[in-house]
């Protein structure tokens, strides 16, 4: 029962996989594509901002997907990427440079502070590993609440000049990128290098694979991904404090999102991201938390029973029909 | 440098908080290979339990112990029966891992169902001898928080006395050094499974009463208490609860040396950097084998 399984077991890593992540892919972006027309059809701001969350959610659990699900390095500090991201492209952003410039940025610094902390943490194998990375999150986090303990506000000419729609297609956009990213990963050689190493990290040394330069990439892609949606959150919200979007329950939301849906496969976060982030708005109009409680629960039930998640779920019940 | 030495005292009086809270987790991760992220939460509870005792039966805090213990122990077998019992059937790498799994969603449950029943305000015990202090010399050392680390201690000492003298407690300490060898001499391995995460679970709720006693409970300090248990396993290594109790001192004292030199927001950084050096440079701990 490791960690990642992808459904169907032994289907993952050969040229079938690779044929079926590429249709799941394809279906995913169609999708997108569709999700484009959205405010041209329902100009409406709270559906408008639902898509939105849902989006951003997917970006975030893909982003943790990688390093996690295909490379099997439960990071458990993932949030101080999406942290880094929103802070450096805040930064840039309200001193006047164009966002994408300051979102590039953003996830630059996260991606080069993940390597250079890479280094020293992938020196730690499986839970020790989590928990350093749990450990170093709330670093930052304290940190960043102690030297920026204001809290961030745009302008009011900014304010005067928000429009919703250039968030959500910057959103649309990533969400796009970050399925393509693991559609591709997933079937390339350096996926499947990756898997090798989730499934025994031994063994794959032993047959040729560099362990470290893999799970380096793995987290190089991973973070510059969550610095990407972190300069996202920047973009979009009008005011936050600066430690909030390094707060662990950004790496929670992502664990959880990525689980219930199937963990090392592409159309799984998706899954996950969807359900989670429209259970958790409309169960949390009536009870505040309460989506935590349901959401603990059915992950408790996914690791024991279930590990590949709901993809899994629907792919044996599939397999009963067509039996 | 009296304000100094002050804030050392206090730092040396929570730490004995950290030792008994780090206690249970050792104790857990040592014999089961299980690693607990919801022993904050198990803390938090034990908190509860400690204000309800006090609040609705009328107990003397410290004396709401003797209510605590009894039913954490309870809770630790319904929790190793449900749910970590399942776990350690695995081989050990997959158990570590689904255990943080498990122990991450049992958080996030139990602190979601906490802020459902009893809201997210925080509360506190309120003695007649609340605000009763020791003056020696300059210093003045709080008579609640100086309790509180004798009982810790009492509590540690009585589980290495257990853990070496009692036959249950030897077959424990087997299981953890080598279960499989443990199973050839005819120990009940998953017995000694249970013994060990009962008695963790009630090492928590001890802890748990001491902080509301001495300090305050709210369903959100999980987190900070599983770091501090975490960060205090991974300084003092696994295998001695006295030297785990020594580890939780010395995380103490660091913090108040730290908040003194860099001031008190930073007292939380400097153990989690402690850590993370520790585990990189020398994962067996400062004092492990």
């Amino acid at each position: 029962m490791s960690v990642g399984a992808p459904p169907g077991g032994g289907r993952s890593g050969s040229a079938l996989a690779g044929r079926f992540e590429r249709r799941w892919a394809a279906a995913i972006l169609v999708a997108l594509g569709l999700l484009g027309l959205l405010p041209l059809a329902a100009p409406r701001e709270d559906v408008v901002n639902f898509v939105f969350l849902i989006l951003l959610s997917i970006t975030l659990a893909q982003s943790w997907n990688i390093v996690a699900g295909y490379a099997g390095q439960v990071n458990l500090g993932h949030a101080a990427f999406f942290g880094l991201g929103a802070l450096v492209a805040r930064t840039l952003w309200t001193d006047g440079r164009p966002i994408v410039v300051a979102m590039i940025a953003g996830a630059a610094i996260a991606t080069l502070f993940a390597l250079l902390i890479g280094v020293a943490a992938f020196r730690l194998r499986g839970a020790y590993f989590a928990i350093g990375t749990l450990a170093l999150g709330e670093i930052l986090r304290s940190t960043v609440s102690n030297v920026l303990p204001e809290i961030s506000t745009l302008p009011t000419q900014t304010i005067a000049a928000y429009r919703l729609t250039q968030r959500y297609y910057l959103a649309l956009a990533l969400a796009a990128v970050s399925v393509l990213v693991v559609a591709v990963l997933a079937g390339s050689r350096l996926g499947l290098g990756m898997r090798a190493i989730r499934e025994d990290e031994e063994a794959a040394e032993a047959s040729g694979v560099g362990a470290l330069r893999l799970k380096l990439t793995a987290l190089a892609l991973s973070t510059g991904l969550a610095g990407l949606a972190g300069g996202l959150f920047a973009f979009y919200h009008i005011s936050y404090y600066p430690s909030h979007p390094f707060g662990p329950h950004w790496t929670f939301d992502a664990l959880l999102m990525t689980f219930i849906g199937g963990v090392g496969t592409l159309h799984g976060p998706v899954l996950g991201a969807v359900i989670y982030v429209v259970l958790k708005e409309y169960v949390a109009l009536r009870w505040v938390d309460f989506h935590l409680l349901i959401f603990g629960a059915v992950f408790i039930a996914i690791v024991l029973l279930l590990p590949g998640g709901l993809v899994q779920a629907a792919e044996r019940a599939r397999r009963l029909i067509t039996r | 440098m009296t304000v100094l030495a002050q804030q050392l005292v206090l730092g040396l009086l929570i730490g004995g908080l950290y030792g008994l809270a780090a206690a249970g987790l050792s104790l857990v991760f040592g014999v089961m290979k299980v690693l607990d992220v919801a022993h904050g939460e198990l803390i938090m509870l034990g908190g509860y339990a400690a204000f309800f005792a006090v609040g609705l039966l009328g107990l003397d805090p410290f004396a709401s112990l003797l209510v605590v213990i009894p039913l954490s122990l309870l809770l630790g077998v319904a929790l190793y029966w449900g749910l970590f019992g399942f776990v350690v059937r695995a081989d050990e790498e997959t158990r570590v891992k689904n255990s943080l799994l498990i122990g991450f969603g049992l958080a996030l449950t139990l602190h979601a169902l906490a802020v459902l029943l009893w809201t997210a305000d925080e509360r506190s015990i309120v003695t007649p001898y609340g605000g009763a202090v020791l003056s020696v010399g300059t210093l003045s050392i709080p008579v609640i928080r100086l309790a509180s680390l004798a009982i810790a201690f009492a509590l540690i000492g009585g589980l290495h006395l257990l853990l070496v003298r009692w036959r249950w407690g030897k077959a424990v300490r087997a299981t953890a050094e080598d279960w499989q060898a443990a199973l050839l001499t005819g120990i009940d391995v998953r017995r000694a499974y249970l013994l060990a995460f009962a008695i963790g679970t009630a090492l928590a709720g001890a802890a748990g009463t001491l902080v509301t006693i001495g300090y305050s409970v709210s369903p959100s300090i999980g987190l900070e208490w599983t770091l501090k248990a975490l960060i205090v396993v991974v300084l003092a290594g696994l295998g001695s609860m006295l030297g785990t109790f020594v580890g939780g001192l010395l995380l103490g004292v660091a913090e108040a040396a730290s908040a003194a030199t860099f001031g008190g927001p930073y007292r939380e950084v400097v153990g989690l950097v402690l850590f993370v050096v520790v585990l990189v440079i020398r994962p067996r701990g400062l004092f492990g084998r």
